[in-house]
């Protein structure tokens, strides 16, 4: 009898002890996939912060970019850079044929007309002497610099040649190559070529959406959420509205898309691409999440604090602005943080009101076509070329880090102000 | 004389009864404790008396209740204005999350008493001295009121509730969270405020019935059986059930 009892409880013992085994394999998964998805995402995005350079010899030869003697700032604007641009690259080889001449060419980015010219403009003392100008490398000599291009295929199936990777060699081996950190990712708008390519017009897309989205759907869902739970009568009705509520919650965000395609584009004719439609289509699915949140928040209000201030003589207004809802704003706001994380990582709806145009200029305003990040990450992660393989992973480390800070966020909001109820 | 005049109130929640047919009389500026067995309705009387059953939505409430000869059953009457008037605290202690002073003076300030800052100033000190807090938290007023004890918190709902002034005062089981330190001090304060206040109170214990009270009025599955004065019903009560009550065979 005695040695039974010993049995079981030894049986008790071993039974929680697997059930504890379990539990912490179950975390300890949940961790290895979260550390292997960020290694990943870091091991390959952390290359696109930083830029490579080739540091070529310009002669700013007055001849050649059409100037006349002491020109003035509107004829340094005006003038003629494609032939010194060309020459400099052309001399890294004096000796190339034509064939060798385009490829040097095409070892810088297109940009770098531009970046002469702005060497100029910045002194314009340069005129007729020579400086070495440091230009952006074009995007398959930028992955080789870094490490990331299989030098030992064969040619024919590489986008850099032999010639190409002889000259840049050489470069690299007189110090001429240099990698600093990618500003123009952060100041760029998107650009077919990689290495010119940068997430700020899709981040302003996004911030511009988020605030459309917050500015319509925090009043009208916080609104709906005191009238439903402080003054609305509870019957059948509400009882439906609040279903209805959370089956809009559940809604998949692809159909809210397609009701700002019909509804915001094709009747409205608000303009194609742009945060403002984006913001209005997400405001639409944040709307479920902070009225939830707000309930929630409000039910969360003991009843005796209402009763308290009812007693006091005070309208069911009062009662609600001085006392439930200022006691329900933490929770409010913190699931209000919480649904605009979950509206800034959303591509789907916004792929349907053509946010996914290839947008080369900045946003000024929600009015002015733009991307937002997801679907920037969307876009870069369709196209072909190398350079953009890191770009992805950069972009999405940048979403994650907004993600991550806004949900601590929340969650500061929420253990700092919330009450506690004994 | 008579404050409270309760004429034939039914209560309902939605099909359910609980009141049936309660007549009773409040004396002004004394105590009057309703008594009985749980879930018996005295708690949902005195939430008549100051309309605070209309926050249940399926409650509904009929009959006549005139305070001062006027029917708060009446569709003219003004709720905000009636709880002006008719103070309550609640069984547990629920004083707003916010500092001590802004729950003393929350009622004036929604009813507009205070022309100054200084008047708020008066109104605050005389309700918590009237409470007999003042001299415990003078030196704490912005402090929250929810750091308090369990009895402080009470005696600052009572200060709350006299802050405007009110004519009858209406106690749900002030103490029954209370220790019996606690509990003796908020007897002794009631003690002092029916001086210039009504007061109604709800109480499980016979005991405190008997010590604060001046009437009592005994409650028993949602009807009067009895009041009078509380010599009268604890010493030589007229019906069996109180008898029994008060006793102790049942409840």
């Amino acid at each position: 009898m005695n040695k039974n009892k010993e049995q079981l409880l030894n049986k008790r013992y071993k039974a929680e002890q697997r059930f504890r085994l379990y539990g912490q394999s179950a975390i300890f998964m949940a961790l290895l996939f979260l550390t292997i998805f960020i290694f990943k995402i870091f091991s390959t995005g952390y290359s696109a912060f930083q830029k490579t350079w080739l540091i070529v010899p310009v002669n700013f030869d007055a001849e050649l970019m059409m100037l006349d003697e002491n020109p003035t700032k509107q004829d340094i604007e005006d003038a003629d850079y494609y032939e010194i641009a060309l020459q400099s690259m052309w001399n890294l080889d004096p000796n190339a044929n034509e064939d060798q001449q385009n490829q040097l060419k095409r070892m810088v980015s297109y940009f770098f007309e531009r970046e002469i010219k702005q060497e100029l403009l910045k002194d314009p003392n340069l005129l007729g002497k020579t400086k070495e100008v440091y230009l952006t490398a074009s995007d398959d000599l930028d992955q080789v610099f870094k490490g990331n291009y299989p030098r030992d295929l064969p040619e024919d199936q590489r986008r850099v040649s032999d010639y190409q990777l002889k000259i840049f060699d050489q470069l690299v081996a007189n110090g001429n190559v240099e990698s600093k950190f990618n500003i123009s990712f952060f100041t760029n708008a998107d650009s077919r070529e990689a290495e010119l390519a940068g997430i700020a017009s899709s981040f302003m897309g996004s911030i511009f959406s988020i605030l459309v989205c917050l500015m319509i759907a925090f009043p009208v869902a916080v609104l709906a959420a005191i009238y439903l739970e402080e003054f609305a009568p509870k019957n059948r009705f509400t009882d439906f509205i609040e279903v209805n509520i959370n089956n809009l919650a559940a809604v998949p965000s692809i159909v809210f898309g397609l009701l700002g395609l019909g509804v915001l584009l094709a009747i409205f004719q608000l303009p194609r691409s742009t945060p403002l439609v984006g913001g209005i289509t997400l405001s639409l699915m944040t709307l479920p999440t902070i009225i939830i949140a707000a309930r929630a928040s409000l039910k969360a209000v003991p009843p005796s604090i209402r009763e308290a201030a009812l007693a006091m003589g005070a309208s069911r207004m009062q009662t609600t602005m001085h006392h439930t809802v200022p006691l329900s704003m933490p929770g409010t706001l913190s699931g209000t943080i919480i649904g605009l994380a979950q509206a800034l990582g959303e591509t789907a709806p916004l792929i349907l009101i053509g946010m996914v145009a290839f947008v080369n200029t900045i946003p000024g305003s929600p009015m002015d076509p733009a991307a937002s990040l997801p679907v920037q990450i969307y876009i870069w992660a369709e196209s072909a070329e190398r350079g953009f393989v890191e770009k992805v992973s950069a972009c999405i480390m940048v979403l994650l880090s907004f993600l991550i800070i806004m949900n601590l966020f929340a969650q500061i909001i929420r253990h700092k102000f919330e009450k506690k109820w004994s | 004389m008579i404050k409270i005049k309760a004429k034939d109130v039914d209560v309902f929640y939605g099909k359910k009864q609980a009141l049936f047919n309660i007549s009773l009389d409040i004396e002004e500026n004394q105590v009057t404790a309703l008594i009985g067995p749980s879930g018996c309705g005295k708690s949902t009387f005195l939430r008549c008396l100051n309309r605070m059953n209309d926050v249940i939505d399926i409650c509904s409430v009929k009959g006549e209740i005139l305070i001062n000869d006027f029917n708060i059953n009446d569709k003219g009457c003004d709720v905000v204005r009636l709880r002006e008037k008719i103070g309550m605290v609640f069984q547990k202690p629920n004083p707003f999350p916010k500092t001590l002073y802004e729950n003393v003076s929350y009622g004036p300030t929604i009813h507009g008493i205070a022309q100054s800052k200084q008047e708020m100033d008066e109104i605050v000190e005389t309700s918590l001295k009237k409470a007999a807090l003042w001299e415990e938290v003078k030196d704490r007023l912005h402090e929250p009121g929810t750091g308090l004890s369990g009895g402080q918190q009470q005696r600052l709902c009572i200060a709350r509730a006299i802050s405007v002034r009110p004519e009858v005062i209406l106690m749900d089981e002030p103490c029954s969270a209370l220790d019996p330190i606690a509990t003796a001090q908020i007897e002794e304060l009631i003690d002092e405020l029916k001086k210039e206040h009504t007061i109604i109170i709800v109480t499980h214990s016979m005991a405190q019935a008997a010590r604060v009270s001046q009437n009592t009025g005994f409650f028993h599955l949602g009807q009067l059986i009895e009041h009078g004065s509380t010599d009268k019903i604890f010493k030589n009560p007229d019906n069996k059930k109180t008898q029994d009550y008060i006793t102790g065979r049942f409840g």
